[in-house]
């Protein structure tokens, strides 16, 4: 399955499944990204360590660890 | 006697305690500043309160405490400073929730309401940055949506400061008025089991503070408070199997395993539903926003991080260039007064005691003010603009390899202002061994007070044109070294998985002058008022300890000679020496002896020894204690009687140079030393800190003093 880390810069995605734990699962939610939401990708940090997406009006860095975690749909 | 009683009671009959509520970054604290007068600080990132605040003010009659606590993004307790707040909410006894959301982000902010909407207490909601939802064109029907949550909905602008008085009266009315049951409402499968469980609990006339409805929904989202108390109740038995039935078709509904995911689910869909009744978007805004647009250029993949180390560069550059502007004038008005004051005193001992003592040192540390109040403005306006989290993200791949989190970056760049702020915003790192990594390389990062001594052993060793530069360069040198014991820490101490990062970019915004001003302004008075009674208690008390026991023998043998000194200059030389070895035979000089052997391999002499100990109360010490001391064994050539002068005259280059090293490591201060010990949770942390500090500054000092004295000779 394609995940949040696969996807290349202004990409835009739907968010199929979240694989993380409890806790960071939790995180998430609470910023936007659960089942259904558009994700979309803003830019790259050097070396593609982290990643900053756009969901709803929300902008939101995550590390490319966690973007793994997030399993990811074309649309 | 009546009045007095009559001034009492209301107090208590009308006492109102609000808690202030909301996620990150929404205007939580600027709301209460412009409330009340309290001037709360405010800054563009999540993080900024981690600890709780009170704040009283009156308002018809009324007395209200309102309390701001950190921002929440959810009811969890991810972070310390989270957990903060739900242990607020959940323990404490206050009145009601103001719930702070932001206009311009409604559907995100609901998420936390929904939860606050299902606790036992009032809500009034707060509409806040109605004035920026305003300018982007969206349109929020605040009494719809009043209707629709069953919960007041006010509009304000903490900014603009519209409609505070409404909100207050909104909260004045709620105070007064009967709880009522919030207008929450799940999909119908949900219903389904609420009601299921409801009918239940009717059945056998169940007793709970709460309406049926509440319980049924907690018991449903698997709060331990509610099944602790039904756990005790006969009726458990039959109505357990029934929850994990309820449970099930919740989770079967939402195709998950978390019932905490599928209430999330349920929320924001509730939520979607307001959002899409009650608010208007004008203007579609298909062109990118002013954010986005800044954005491409300092988040830039390769220039971004060159962009930030120009900033940085800058900001050094102008605390040394312009810094030094006036300094000229705050040194000479302290000379003159040191003249003035002391030809009024007639006694010898009391006028050095208020020139040598008090105005040389307090003056010392009145000198930087220029400089630190430049920095301050660069760390404000890196706050108060967002820019701190676009570094944040920036840095966190080159942190991460470091064995630190992108967000320690926060409290290490607040650690250039102050340590004690930093050790506190360590709070938003939520896994413990990487806040306790974090909290031990803070003082790393050298501090505001610490830049009265960089300024003055750059000026006194290097060109003007190299002074920034060099002050530069011992920042981002110490914030190496910072990153450098991290990794030796990480490796050894705290070793473990590293916590994830995922972290909210506030939008940009240009902080307003006023904002920068009050945020400056305190800061600012803090250093001089720290000059004004700290620092000259010390000054007083090195001034003591240098300037006794007096030796008669020794200035009798002195003005024998200087009586029978050929000229001028003889007399002036013997002179010199008197004060000098006067300065060697007192209490601080036989301190500053003892201490010599530690610190002869640094090259450092007695004088600089004393100040480095004496750092250890506050750094701005360090600087006013050379200013006493050198005063005191002072040439008496008028024209260059500056410290700098004083300086550059009595140390070497390599011991400047050691002295700057160990200046950067060693020990923060008292005050910031009993923070760090609370935050990191025991005393054996401070040892740790000590030992660590002490050894890593000693070893660097020793290679960095050799190396120099090798190039130099
Ligand atoms: N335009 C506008 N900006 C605001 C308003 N309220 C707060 N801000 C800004 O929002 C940011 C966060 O404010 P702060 O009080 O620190 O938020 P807190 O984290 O919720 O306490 C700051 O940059 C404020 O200047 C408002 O009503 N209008
Ligand atoms: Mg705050």
């Amino acid at each position: 399955m394609k995940t949040l880390k696969d996807c290349q810069k202004a990409c835009v995605v739907k968010v199929v499944k979240l694989n993380a734990k409890s806790d960071l699962k939790q995180r998430l939610i609470s910023f936007g990204i659960m089942k259904e939401a558009v994700i979309e990708i803003i830019e790259h940090a050097p070396a593609k360590s982290t990643i900053e997406v756009q969901v709803g009006k929300m902008k939101i860095a995550l590390r490319a660890e966690e973007a793994g975690l997030i399993e990811v749909q074309k649309i | 006697m009546n009045e007095s009683t009559s001034k009492i009671c209301p107090i208590i009959a009308n006492h109102i305690k609000v808690a202030l509520v909301g996620q990150p970054n929404v205007g939580k604290s600027m709301l209460i500043n412009s409330i009340s007068n309290a001037h709360l600080h405010v800054g563009n990132f999540s993080g900024v309160t981690v600890d709780k605040t009170e704040v009283l003010f009156d308002y018809k009659n009324h007395h209200f405490t309102v309390v701001d606590l950190p921002g929440t993004y959810a009811f969890t307790d991810y972070t310390i400073e989270e957990r903060v707040t739900h242990k607020y909410l959940c323990a404490e006894s206050y009145d009601l929730i103001i719930n702070v959301v932001d206009s311009t982000n409604l559907a995100k902010n609901l998420q936390l309401t929904s939860e606050l909407m299902s606790m036992s207490k009032d809500v009034v909601i707060a509409l806040n940055m109605s004035d920026e939802a305003q300018k982007e064109g969206i349109e929020i029907d605040a009494e719809y949506m009043t209707q629709l949550l069953g919960v007041p909905c006010i509009k304000v602008s903490a900014q603009t400061k519209e409609g505070i008085d409404d909100l207050i009266d909104a909260v004045l009315t709620q105070y007064e008025s009967e709880k009522q049951e919030s207008k929450l409402i799940f999909s119908e499968a949900v219903e389904e089991e609420i009601t299921v469980i409801v009918k239940y609990l009717e059945k056998h006339k169940y007793e709970a503070n709460n309406s049926y409805r509440h319980v049924a929904i907690n018991l449903l989202k698997n709060n331990p408070k509610t099944y602790k108390r039904i756990h005790e109740n006969p009726i458990w038995t039959e109505l357990q199997p029934i929850l994990i039935e309820a449970s099930r078709h919740v989770e079967l509904h939402h195709d998950s395993d978390d019932i905490r995911e599928a209430f999330a689910e349920e929320y924001a869909s509730f939520n979607r539903g307001i959002v899409t009744e009650v608010v208007k978007q004008k203007k579609e805004q298909k062109e990118k926003t002013l954010t986005e647009k800044i954005d491409n250029v300092l988040i830039h993949q390769l220039f971004g991080i060159p962009i930030f180390l120009f900033f940085m560069w800058g900001l050094f550059q102008l605390t040394f260039e312009v810094g030094a502007i006036p300094m000229e004038y705050i040194d000479g008005f302290f000379a003159w007064l040191g003249d003035v004051v002391g030809a009024t005193i007639a006694n010898d001992d009391m006028r050095s005691l208020v020139v040598d003592g008090i105005i040389a040192g307090v003056g010392a540390i009145v000198l930087f003010t220029p400089n630190i109040i430049i920095l301050f403005i660069g760390i404000a306006l890196l706050e108060g603009t967002g820019y701190m989290s676009r570094v944040a993200f920036l840095l966190d791949g080159f942190f991460h390899k470091f064995g630190l989190h992108g967000q320690s970056f926060i409290p290490l760049v607040t650690g250039f202002g102050c340590s004690i702020p930093a050790y506190m915003s360590a709070r938003i790192l939520k896994n413990d061994r990487d806040r306790l990594l974090t909290l031990f390389i803070i003082g790393f990062m050298s501090c505001g007070a610490k830049l009265p001594v960089y300024v003055l052993f750059a000026g006194a060793f290097f060109s003007p044109e190299m002074a920034g530069n060099i002050l530069f360069l011992i920042y981002i040198g110490g914030a190496m070294l910072g990153l450098i014991a991290a990794k030796i820490l990480k490796l050894t101490a705290f070793k473990g998985e590293d916590e994830p990062f995922v972290m909210e970019m506030p939008k940009y915004r240009l902080p307003s002058v006023k904002l920068i001003w009050h945020t400056v302004l305190t800061k600012t008075m803090m250093y001089l008022k720290k000059a004004g009674t700290f620092i000259a208690a010390a000054s007083i008390l090195i001034w003591f300890l240098s300037n006794y026991p007096h030796n008669l023998e020794l200035v009798q043998e002195y003005e024998t000679k200087i009586e029978m000194a050929i000229n001028e200059d003889e007399k002036i030389d013997f002179e010199n020496q008197l004060a000098v070895e006067h300065l060697e035979q007192s209490y601080l000089g036989t301190i500053g002896k003892f201490s010599v052997p530690i610190f002869a391999p640094l090259g450092f002499d007695w004088k600089m020894s004393v100040a480095l100990q004496a750092g250890l109360a506050a750094k701005e010490v360090v600087v006013s204690t050379l200013g006493v001391l050198y005063s005191l064994g002072a040439d008496v050539d008028e024209e260059d009687s500056s410290l700098i002068n004083a300086i550059s005259k009595n140390i070497s280059f390599p011991s400047a140079i050691a002295f700057i090293v160990v200046i950067m490591i060693y020990l923060p201060c008292l005050a910031a030393s009993i923070v760090f010990t609370r935050e990191a949770g025991g005393i054996r942390y401070f040892f740790y800190l000590l030992a660590f500090t002490s050894v890593t500054a000693y070893v660097m000092a020793y290679i960095a003093y050799n190396i120099v004295k090798l190039f130099s000779a």
